[in-house]
């Protein structure tokens, strides 16, 4: 009914993120040009803000895609208050009962597999590190 | 079948993506990364409904299947409408750039 907009009220807050975050690296990024030492260690990892961007990603595609798919089933509709199941109080109700259990499901599993990604691409990073100190 | 025709697109753009790493500038990367959040967002559904009418989700009726088959393949072709729009947008390569200042020369 609506359980795309959980993932995509995430999606705001990880793009305002990954925004802020991607500042900070560059503020320190543009420090660290100076010292030549901890320049090439950053050349060799991902910033984390680019990773967050993954998740981005994730979350506005697969939330534009499934937003079509209630516009397709007529559960999105062009005049307030935008979702017919808001118009009537019994469905309203068991729109925020799929939004609590399938929204939030969704949220918790793509942010899930992005860790995975997450936790892959920094070990690869790290295994890369020790073997240009060796 | 939305499910279904999505995770293939998903797996096909890997692919693609894949192939053509890390040199590409086609940002196929996030064609994959749309795909693979909507082809997961889908399977959380599907997990759902499954919970709800048991093994009923995999015999659809045939007009059923239908809708979705085309609701599916009008996803894929949203999906590549999006990423078109924002490789254009972006211009990685600065083709749309160079097109608009020789025009202007």
């Amino acid at each position: 009914m609506a359980c795309f907009i959980v993932p995509v009220t995430e999606a705001v807050i990880t793009t305002i993120a990954s925004k802020v975050i991607s500042s900070k690296e560059a503020k320190i990024e543009k420090m660290e040009l100076h010292n030549d030492d901890v320049h090439i260690d950053a050349e060799q990892k991902l910033p984390f803000s680019k990773k967050l961007n993954w998740l981005n990603n994730l979350l506005w595609g697969g939330s534009a895609l499934l937003a079509f798919e209630h516009i397709w089933h007529g559960e999105i509709s062009a005049v307030f208050p935008f979702l017919t199941a808001a118009a009537d109080p019994v469905e309203a109700a068991e729109m925020f009962n799929e939004m609590m259990t399938a929204g939030v499901a969704m949220s918790v599993v793509v942010t899930a597999v992005w860790a995975g990604m997450v936790a892959v691409a920094s070990s690869v990073e790290k295994r890369k590190t020790k073997r240009s100190e060796n | 079948m939305t499910l279904l025709i999505t995770a293939f697109a998903a797996v096909i753009s890997t692919v693609v993506w894949y192939k053509n790493a890390p040199k590409s500038q086609m940002m196929v990367g996030v064609l994959c990364l749309m795909f693979w959040g909507a082809s997961l967002m889908w399977l959380v559904d599907a997990v759902f409904e499954y919970a709800e009418i048991g093994a009923e989700y995999f015999a659809p009726a045939p007009e059923k299947m239908l809708n979705d088959l085309y609701l599916g393949l009008s996803v894929v072709a949203l999906g590549l409408i999006i990423w078109v729009v924002i490789l254009l947008i972006k211009d990685p390569k600065g083709v749309i750039k160079s097109a608009l200042f020789k025009k202007k020369d």
